[in-house]
C-alpha cells in the first residue's frame, strides 16, 4: 500500500477554543503585571487595558452614569433596529427607507400640530399617514416585484428613502423642527440621586424612552411569535409562492409589516426627537441600526434589543474611557468596530437563526 | 375531513375543473397551446409529457401562478380567464411544488399548521391575547392537523425543523401541508420526482388512500410511467406545449403519437 498524502486542513479563519483561551490568559497575565507593579503608571500597556478599568473603580457615580446613557441611547438604537427586523423578517430585504421613516413620521407629527391639530389628534393622524405609506408602498412597490431576487427589493427601498426625503421637503421644508414632547405629556426634568460619593442624573423623557420601548419590544414580540398572523408572517419570509399555496395574502402581510415598522418610526422619531430635534440628519442614526443588527442577528426580536443595549453602552463606555487616548470621536465608528469583532465568533448574530441548509 | 368510503365509482362524473383552450407564453416563448381538458369529481388524474411540455406551467395556470393570455379555466362551474393563488387556495385547490417549496425554518408542525390558514378566522384581537375562541381555534385546528400527521406517519418528526429532513420526508410534510387545506382539488408536482422504491410505493399509498378515504380529486404530475399507469384513471400527454393525447392509461399507452412523443420518430 502506498501512502496516501493527507490533505492539508483548510485555513480556519474563526476564532477558536483555544484563541478565546489565550485572550482571557493575556488578560489575567496582565492583570498580575499590574498588581505586582512590573507594569507601572503611565506604561503604554497599562495606559490602555488597566487604567480606565482603575478609573471605573474610583468614581462608580460616573461609571454608573456613562452606562445609564449607553442603556438609553442603545434602547432607541434598539427601536430602530426593530424596525428593520420586522421588514426583514418578513420579506427577507434589508429596508433601508427605516431611517427616513423615522425623520418622515416625526415631521409629519410636528407638522400637523403646526397646523393647529391638538397633539393627541394629530399623533392618531399621523399614524393614519404611516398606514397609508404602508399601502401604498405595498400598492407601488411591493406587489409588483413579487418573486423577485432579494437585491432588487432592497434597491427598490433606496427608491423609497428618496422619495420620502422629496416628500418631507417638499411639505415640511429641509428646516430642522422642535419635537411636542411637552403637548404629549411626555416629563421634562431629571431625576437626580446621591450614589457613591457623587451624583447621579437621570433625564425624565430618558426613562419614558426606556419604558415606552421595552413594552412595544415586548408586545411585538408576543405579537409575532404567538399569533396567527405571526406564523403567516414567518411563512411568507421563508417563500412567497408555498405562502402563496395556502392561501396566505402576501399584500395583507405586507400592509401589516410595513404599518408596524411605521408605528415603531413614529415612537423613535418621537423619543429621538424630544431628545434633539426633528431634522433629515436623523436618518443618519439609523445607520447605527446597522452593527446592532450584525451583532443580533436579522431575524431576531431579541437580538435587536440585546444588539442595541450591546452597541450603545459599549459605545458611551469606549467614548468616555478609552476616547481620550486618541484624542475623543470614536463614537462615531466604535459600533462598527465591536460588530466586526463578534463577526468572527458568531457570524449568524447573537440570536440569528443559523441557516441549515442540505446540500 | 369528509365521511371515509365514499363510493369512488358513482362520484366520478361531474366535471370540477375545466381548462379551456390555454394558451400560455412568455415572450416569444409559447408554452401552453391551445390545451383543453378536464378533470372530473373524485378521479386521479395524471398529466405527463417529455421534459420542457409544459406539464408544471398548466398547474401554474390552475392555481393560479401563472396568467394565461387565452383560455377559460372553469373551476366547480366558475369560469374564470385567470385564477388567483389566493382565489384557488380559499375555493379549495392545493398544490406541493416541483422543487418542494416548505417554510425551512419552521417545524413540521408550524408547516402544517400554515395550511390551516384559511380555515382560522379567529378575531384578531383575541389572537392577541391568546386567549377565549382563538384558544378554543388554535386547539381545534391543531386537532386536525395531528390527524394528518398520524396519517402520513411523521410523528416522530412533528418538531423538527424542516430545512433538516431529508429530501423524501420533505415531500411528505409538503403533502400535509397541503391535505391541512381540505382541498377539493390536489395538484401534486411529481410527487415522486428523487425517492427510492420504498419512497416511492408510500407515497403511492398516500395519494391512493387521500383519494379513497377523502374523495380528493387529484391531479398529478409524474415520469415514473409504471406509478403514474397504477394509480391514475386518465392520462393527459402534454407535448411541445400541446396536448397530443387523453385517456384511460390503457389507451394513452397504444397511442402511436405518444409513442413517438417518448421513443422519438425515425426521420
Amino acid at each position: 500500500m502506498s501512502a496516501i498524502e493527507a490533505p492539508e486542513p483548510p485555513l480556519r479563519l474563526t476564532p477558536t477554543g483555544w484563541t478565546l483561551l489565550g485572550l482571557a490568559g493575556a488578560a489575567i497575565l496582565l492583570l498580575l503585571a499590574s498588581l505586582t507593579g512590573v507594569i507601572g503608571k503611565g506604561n503604554p500597556l497599562d495606559t490602555v487595558f488597566i487604567d480606565p478599568f482603575r478609573q471605573m473603580k474610583d468614581a462608580p457615580d460616573l461609571l454608573v452614569q456613562t452606562v445609564w446613557e449607553g442603556l438609553v441611547s442603545g434602547v432607541l438604537y434598539a427601536l430602530i433596529a426593530l424596525g428593520f427586523v420586522l421588514i426583514f423578517k418578513a420579506s427577507g430585504v434589508f429596508n433601508f427607507a427605516q431611517g427616513i421613516m423615522v425623520v418622515f413620521a416625526g415631521l409629519t407629527l410636528v407638522g400637523f400640530y403646526e397646523m393647529g391639530v391638538p397633539a393627541f389628534l394629530a399623533l392618531i393622524l399621523t399614524l393614519g399617514v404611516m398606514f397609508l405609506l404602508a399601502v401604498s408602498v405595498e400598492r407601488v412597490v411591493l406587489r409588483p416585484l413579487v418573486n423577485q431576487p432579494d437585491i432588487i427589493l432592497f434597491m427598490a427601498t433606496f427608491g423609497i428613502t428618496y422619495v420620502l426625503i422629496g416628500l418631507g421637503e417638499l411639505v415640511f421644508g429641509g428646516n430642522p423642527k422642535q419635537m411636542i414632547a411637552d403637548q404629549l405629556m411626555l416629563p421634562k426634568g431629571s431625576i437626580e440621586f446621591p450614589f457613591a460619593g457623587g451624583f447621579v442624573a437621570l433625564q425624565k423623557i430618558d426613562i419614558a424612552a426606556a419604558l415606552i420601548a421595552a413594552l412595544m419590544i415586548a408586545a411585538l414580540a408576543f405579537f409575532f411569535q404567538k399569533t396567527r398572523i405571526g406564523r403567516a408572517l414567518r411563512a411568507v419570509a421563508d417563500s412567497h409562492k408555498a405562502a402563496l399555496s395556502v392561501g396566505i395574502s402576501l399584500n395583507q402581510i405586507w400592509v401589516i409589516v410595513w404599518f408596524t415598522a411605521g408605528i415603531v418610526a413614529l415612537v423613535t422619531g418621537i423619543m429621538w426627537g424630544a431628545r434633539s430635534d426633528v431634522s433629515f440628519a436623523l436618518q443618519i442614526i439609523a445607520l447605527k441600526a446597522l452593527p446592532v443588527l450584525i451583532l443580533g442577528g436579522f431575524t431576531s426580536v431579541p437580538g435587536a434589543i440585546v444588539g442595541g443595549l450591546i452597541i450603545g453602552i459599549g459605545e458611551k463606555l469606549g467614548e468616555f474611557y478609552w476616547g481620550p487616548l486618541v484624542g475623543g470621536g470614536i463614537e462615531s465608528w466604535l459600533a462598527y468596530f465591536i460588530a466586526l469583532a463578534f463577526l468572527l465568533f458568531r457570524p449568524q448574530g447573537l440570536f440569528g437563526e443559523k441557516l441549515i441548509e442540505r446540500i | 375531513m369528509r365521511a371515509p368510503g365514499s363510493d369512488k365509482g358513482q362520484m366520478a362524473g361531474d366535471v370540477l375543473l375545466a381548462v379551456d383552450d390555454v394558451s400560455l407564453s412568455f415572450g416569444g416563448v409559447k408554452a401552453i397551446t391551445d390545451v383543453s381538458f378536464d378533470i372530473r369529481k373524485g378521479e386521479i388524474r395524471a398529466i405527463i409529457g417529455p421534459n420542457g411540455a409544459g406539464k408544471t406551467s398548466m398547474l401554474n395556470v390552475i392555481n393560479g401562478f401563472y396568467h394565461p393570455q387565452h383560455g377559460r379555466i372553469t373551476f366547480k362551474g366558475e369560469t374564470r380567464q385567470r385564477m388567483r393563488p389566493h382565489v384557488a387556495a380559499s375555493q379549495g385547490i392545493a398544490r406541493t411544488f416541483q422543487n418542494v417549496a416548505l417554510f425551512k425554518g419552521m417545524s413540521t408542525l408550524d408547516n402544517i399548521m400554515a395550511g390551516r390558514t384559511l380555515k382560522m378566522d379567529g378575531s384578531f384581537f383575541w389572537q392577541l391575547f391568546r386567549h377565549g375562541p382563538a384558544m378554543r381555534e388554535e386547539i381545534e385546528h391543531r386537532k386536525v392537523v395531528e390527524e394528518i400527521i398520524d396519517f402520513l406517519e411523521i410523528q416522530a418528526i412533528r418538531k423538527t425543523p424542516v430545512g433538516k429532513l431529508p429530501y423524501g420526508l420533505q415531500k411528505r410534510v409538503e403533502l400535509g401541508r397541503a391535505l391541512a387545506m381540505e382541498p377539493d382539488l390536489l395538484l401534486l408536482d411529481e410527487p415522486m420526482a428523487g425517492m427510492n422504491l420504498e419512497e416511492k410505493e408510500d407515497m403511492s399509498r398516500f395519494i391512493l388512500d387521500v383519494n379513497n378515504q377523502f374523495g380528493t380529486t387529484v391531479a398529478l404530475i409524474e415520469h415514473d410511467m409504471g406509478v403514474v399507469m397504477d394509480l391514475s384513471d386518465r392520462v393527459v400527454v402534454l407535448e411541445y406545449g400541446r396536448k397530443i393525447a387523453d385517456g384511460t392509461p390503457d389507451e394513452v399507452k397504444r397511442n402511436q403519437a405518444v409513442i413517438d412523443a417518448y421513443l422519438g420518430v425515425p426521420h
